[in-house]
């Protein structure tokens, strides 16, 4: 009884595993998410096409999309829709689930940078934003890195300049006090989430 | 003035060195003048911001959250818990509201934080800093402080995503919120029309799609400009950073000439109130404020 059992029927499969799911259900079709969104230019489909293709049984193309990735969390498209799905969080829901499953288009970048970015608050409880930056502009390799960080010299100097960045962050930075029950917390939380959505942890 | 007592949540970008640590300073001398006392939830984590949804599903994320609520409970007992980061203010109000629709949410979360030997009540009132201020404290009140009105100064107000969506401030509209004009008259500036007051700054993906975050920055900012604004004003702090730091870059590949400050409501107020160009945050500008430099004492 895991997800296999759903596969005929992607729709139960959404209900069942993915955070908000069971909203899809309720989208009318109007299109008003999909001409709110400011990153619109940019994905494969909109939420309005998620959604139908979600109720088609599209699991491959849905969940290998690129369309939940191009969310900003402005949620223009929560205050916008008329049956107040909350198309944001159901977005987010897809991201994660698709994440989760491995079906998520790989190398993405900001898949990647979402995924690095947990990572980096959940080791120290507080977010590095020196490591993330780097860890972000490092991903493809030094030489890329080396070239990207070159490139924003200009901004990461200002940013020093203005005391709102400190190169000592590297060698530590902030943290919680508890560290070891705030990664009790998390963990407990991870495995509650894993079992009740049938992931494998 | 009534004294007020807020356990604050300031939130990883405000902590010393960081993106929006100038926040955090106005924000103190803002408050010192209006006798508001904040009172730092002790420990607090990271609230999980909007991109933390990838690798850290549902209830990791309400978990972090309710550990802070926790925490508040504890050591702050009936004080609202306060965030100035639009996005802390989201995900803590979004977590409380999730939480007191689902006693299964809150039963899951509450076995989570037991692994640290904490309990969240559902006790915690979860608010914005600007909504103690146009709330608690009220738009007339909140003008008695002010000694140095920022005369002839014009500002475009910009609020950007998360102050706005999906939950705002109470009795204003998603498309255009008043509330942050309202703030920069009482600071005695001229608050412009402005068309983009609503637009998202590209948020984190500031970051991993730098250049389709920088055609949502570049209308911000060439929109701030077209009424004539001298600065942009706004309460988040990655649509301050987002709208300041990358004005470089989009000059450099794009020949445009931006150099617009980009400052916090508390800022104005701050300058407004009396308080010096430090105590204002004004030298963590990475453009900066010179006018509002001169004003500040």
């Amino acid at each position: 009884m895991t997800e296999a059992a759903y596969r005929n029927d992607f729709l139960k499969e959404v209900e069942a595993h993915v955070e908000a799911g069971h909203e899809v259900k309720r989208c009318m079709q109007c299109g008003v998410c999909a001409g709110s969104c400011p990153f619109g230019p940019y994905w494969q489909h909109s939420p309005q096409k998620i959604f139908m293709m979600i109720r088609a049984g599209k699991r491959e193309a849905v969940l290998s999309s690129d369309a939940m990735w191009m969310c900003t969390s402005c949620y223009n498209c929560i205050a916008r829709c008329p049956r107040k799905l909350p198309i944001t969080h159901i977005m987010h829901g897809l991201a994660n689930y698709a994440h989760r499953l491995g079906l998520a288009p790989k190398g993405q970048p900001t898949r990647d940078f979402a995924v690095m970015f947990w990572q980096n608050l959940a080791r120290r409880g507080r977010v590095n934003e020196l490591k993330l930056t780097l860890g972000h502009y490092f991903k493809d390799g030094i030489g890329a890195g080396i070239k990207q960080g070159l490139a924003m010299k200009a901004v990461g100097l200002g940013l020093y300049k203005a005391k709102r960045l400190n190169p000592l962050e590297i060698f530590g930075g902030h943290k919680v006090a508890d560290l070891s029950g705030f990664h009790a917390i998390v963990a407990k939380a991870r495995e509650i989430e894993d079992r009740k959505r049938g992931l494998a942890s | 003035m009534a004294k007020k007592n807020i356990a604050f949540y300031p939130g990883c970008s405000s902590q010393r060195k960081s993106s929006a640590a100038n926040y955090l300073t106005s924000a103190r001398a803002m408050c010192e003048k209006l006798d508001i006392t904040m009172n730092e939830i002790p420990d607090w984590n990271c609230c999980g911001a909007s991109v933390g949804y990838a690798e850290g599903g549902e209830l990791p994320r309400l978990a972090i959250t309710a550990r802070n609520f926790a925490l508040a409970e504890q050591h702050l007992p009936g004080q609202d818990m306060v965030s100035t980061c639009a996005a802390c203010w989201l995900a803590t109000r979004e977590t409380q509201e999730r939480l007191a629709a689902s006693p299964q949410l809150m039963q899951e979360t509450n076995e989570a934080l037991a692994a640290a030997n904490l309990v969240y009540q559902g006790q915690v009132k979860v608010r914005h800093m600007v909504e103690v201020l146009i709330e608690d404290i009220g738009y007339e009140a909140l003008k008695t402080p002010v000694v140095k009105p920022l005369q002839g100064i014009k500002f475009a107000g910009y609020v950007g995503c998360q102050t706005n969506r999906p939950f705002g401030i109470a009795g204003e509209s998603f498309e255009n919120p008043l509330y942050l004009d309202k703030l920069i008259e009482i600071a005695g500036g001229e608050a412009v029309p402005y068309d983009q007051k609503v637009t998202c700054c590209g948020g984190a993906l500031a970051f991993s799609e730098p250049d389709k975050a920088q055609r949502q920055i570049r209308q911000i900012v060439e929109s701030a400009y077209d009424p004539g604004a001298a600065m942009i004003v706004t309460p988040c702090p990655l649509c301050q950073a987002n709208g300041e730091v990358y004005q470089s870059e989009i000059n450099k590949k794009q020949n445009t000439r931006f150099n617009m400050p980009v400052l916090y409501y508390a800022q104005l107020l701050a300058v407004a109130y009396g308080a010096t160009a430090a105590e204002a945050g004004l030298d963590g500008q990475v453009i900066r404020a010179a006018r509002l430099e001169n004003i500040a004492a």
